[in-house]
């Protein structure tokens, strides 16, 4: 019997760029499309130039292969972490394992059976009991009904729900739902699991559970795909690492090494990222994101920073569209997956104010000595107010990381072993010696009562 | 059930691979994978009906309420004021005869229809036979329909209308009924996932196949020129089926049941192989 469970060879999957962004076009511009190509066919038709072959309409010309060409092997109980920015290709990978779409070219070869955990929750009805959810959700995952009602006590208490468990859905609390989704999904008894970013949600002491419970299914010899953005995640609970780039597989090795090559990638690429093609761009009706960039006071694009030293967080976007306020916003999280701050845009400048369509630069300057040492992730978003309109928010797109060269003027002193804390500012200590505790007084024997 | 997959493992007993790559054919149904998953049938039917009557006053007697009162204003309105002929038959039995299976088909039509749609967090989401969402909404108003019919029973025993052995063929008629409502769910289902506008005219399209229906008079009063036409929708031949096998009157018309079927069966494959076509792309465009 082979060991191999699973085999990807040449994995592609093409998307088209129209279909995506416009969630479904209506019919009638299908019918207009259609009647155009119709048109153009019986015009001329110029020898190979549409390789793609669809219509011939020129708005839809636009693909973009989320996935090219990806092959890999992977051994029966391996639990292999995928990484990768957002967009480069790891949901694309995980709904062709999960069948949930079908590769445009390439194919996969399963030895088992898949479960897909790509969302917690997924099918609850919040009008059925928590009961009813437990057999409704179990069987959408692919669990036969015998198999539930063996398990049911168990995923009640794994959910801590037991009182509860005949109470509709809708009148449970946000992680109460999650709690009792997560249950069910960690009872599959698949030989392939397949999880995505669910480790993100629910309270510390629950995430915590629910690792244990993913390293528990890990030892049981059982293959795992784990998706995220946990860095400290994916090297503890992964052995292996896959990191996508851009749609192809760019590092396969030990999870800690394909992780340390994506956090300090040495193309000195993970402190900036641009979109030179617009169309890629993340966008909105209103905005477009052109950049974001770490950078020196000095203008100096930099990934690593000196814990005495300002950080610049740019963010470049264009404004496509005149008459809106606009709010960007920049999020930061470290590598715990801990959000330090979230704060939008306080130019006074342009508060209140209506931007007129151009390429705008917004940069926030985190104050020298404030950060914890480590690696931090930069989020950013921008909203449009009055209505209040998300036009693009892409998670921890560049990072950087912050180092203390233990020189004595840090906060950390002369002080060289680990600190705790998510920030460490120079806080203004004061210390004084008061003279009229004299140290005889100190030693005299009466200064445990006087305190 | 998946422990014995598990001594399968130990036993090193060869098992299924599977195998995901681009399919293409026309009719490449995963008929085995249907079957697996079943019980998920059987689940989304049993949402279906739990859903759809918890928190309701009176729950199921919507089942019986509806008809009824569809029954009486067309008794009012089409039989009475507008004397439209029922071939003979009193008038509150003609029309819930053919209210009932009507009733069905719109049921399932509608929510079959929207099965894909309703259920895009799914769908995105997770791998299961697709084809599942319309033929689990197709059977469920089965079950409303199967309590409805104690209405019609009732009626028919207070009008002193005794059941023949034609009644047996019954069950005939209602599989051409979820077969005609299977074979145009897999067109809408699958089209609204794409274009919403099928969302919108389905109720309205109902509406108008209702009048093309011999629901509110019998299929007599089409022009014997025409009849052929007529035939071509299938739920022409279901109505005169049901007329039929419960007041035995007038035989359906052999032109009008063949032409019924052969539509079927046309309408029925070519659904499946539009479904099929349309379902690989789901998840991309929902």
């Amino acid at each position: 019997m082979s060991d191999i469970v699973v085999r990807v060879d040449g994995l592609s999957k093409r998307y088209r760029l129209g279909a995506r962004q416009k969630d479904h076009g209506t019919l009638r511009d299908h019918l207009m499309s259609g009647i155009k190509s119709l048109l153009n066919r019986n015009g001329y038709r110029g020898g190979s130039a549409e390789p793609l072959g669809s219509a011939g309409s020129t708005v839809d010309v636009n693909f973009f292969w989320a996935l090219q060409d990806v092959s890999f092997e992977v051994k029966r109980g391996q639990t292999v972490g995928i990484i990768g920015r957002n967009g480069a290709g790891k949901s694309t990978l995980l709904k062709l394992l999960s069948r949930i779409t079908e590769p445009t070219d390439g194919r996969i070869e399963l030895d088992g059976r898949v479960s897909a955990l790509l969302e917690v929750g997924t099918g609850f009805h919040s009008e059925l009991t928590g009961r009813e959810n437990v057999y409704l959700n179990g069987t959408i995952l692919g669990m036969k009904r015998a198999e539930i009602t063996r398990k049911f006590d168990e995923i009640v208490a794994f959910a801590e729900i037991e009182q509860f468990v005949d109470t509709p859905v809708k009148r449970y609390s946000s992680g109460m739902a999650m709690r009792l989704g997560f249950a069910v999904a960690a009872h599959l008894e698949s030989e392939i699991l397949i999880v995505d970013e669910v480790l993100a949600v629910g309270d510390a002491a629950f995430q915590r559970k629910c690792l244990g419970k993913m390293e528990g299914v890990a030892k049981e010899g059982r293959t795992i795909f784990f998706v995220s953005h946990n860095m400290p995640a994916v090297t503890r609970l992964c052995e292996r690492g896959i990191l996508l780039e851009e749609g192809k597989l760019c590092r396969d090795g030990r999870s800690h090494e394909v992780v340390n090559a994506y956090l300090h990638s040495e193309l000195g690429t993970m402190s900036s990222r641009e979109w030179l093609d617009p169309i890629k761009a993340p966008r909105g009706e209103v905005a477009r994101l052109r950049a974001v960039r770490v950078r020196t006071k000095d203008g100096q694009s930099a990934e690593k920073f000196d814990i005495r030293k300002p950080v610049g967080l740019e963010m470049e976007y264009d404004v496509l569209k005149s008459g809106y306020k606009l709010m960007p916003s920049i999020e930061l999280w470290n590598e715990e997956g801990i959000c330090l701050l979230d704060v939008p845009e306080q130019d006074p400048t342009w508060r209140g104010r209506i931007r007129q369509p151009g390429r705008y630069r917004s940069t926030a300057w985190i104050p020298a000595n404030f950060l914890a040492e480590g690696t931090m992730f930069v989020s950013v978003a921008l909203e449009t107010l009055d209505p209040l309109v998300m036009q693009f928010y892409e998670r921890q797109v560049v990072a950087f990381s912050v180092i203390d060269t233990c020189e004595g003027d840090s906060a950390r002193g002369d002080f060289a072993g680990k600190l705790r804390g998510v920030v460490r500012p120079l806080l203004e200590w004061t210390t004084v010696l008061n003279p009229e505790n004299s140290r005889s007084e100190l030693f005299s024997g009466d200064y445990q009562t006087r305190y | 059930m998946q422990s014995n997959v598990q001594a399968d493992v130990g036993l090193s007993l060869p098992r299924k691979k599977l195998i995901i790559e681009k399919r293409s054919g026309l009719l490449d149904i995963d008929w085995s994978a249907l079957w697996e998953y079943r019980e998920l049938g059987y689940i989304l039917i049993w949402r279906d009906v739990t859903v759809r009557y918890k928190q309701t006053a009176i729950g199921v007697a919507w089942v019986i309420l509806q008809p009824l009162i569809t029954m009486l204003i067309f008794t009012a309105i089409f039989g009475m004021l507008a004397k439209v002929p029922s071939d003979g038959i009193w008038y509150p039995v003609f029309s819930l005869t053919a209210l009932l299976p009507w009733t069905y088909f719109s049921q399932a039509v509608t929510r079959a229809g929207e099965s894909v749609v309703i259920n895009a967090k799914i769908v995105s989401k997770i791998y299961f036979p697709r084809l599942w969402l319309p033929l689990a909404m197709v059977v469920s108003p089965l079950i409303d329909f199967a309590l409805s019919m104690v209405l019609l029973f009732g009626l028919l025993l207070y009008a002193g209308i005794p059941l023949s052995w034609k009644v047996v063929t019954l069950p005939a008629f209602i599989l051409l009924a979820v077969l005609t409502a299977l074979g145009l769910s897999l067109f809408t289902s699958a089209m609204n996932a794409k274009y919403r506008d099928v969302g919108h005219a389905i109720p309205f399209v109902i509406q108008i196949w209702m009048y093309l229906s011999p629901i509110v008079y019998p299929v007599s009063l089409v022009p014997e020129q025409w009849r052929w036409l007529y035939g071509l929708n299938p739920m022409a031949g279901v109505i005169e089926g049901f007329r039929w096998a419960l007041l035995g009157r007038t035989a359906p018309d052999p032109v009008v049941m063949a032409e019924s079927v052969i539509v079927l069966v046309f309408v029925v494959i070519s659904g499946l192989v539009y479904f099929r076509k349309m379902e690989r792309q789901f998840a991309d465009i929902i």
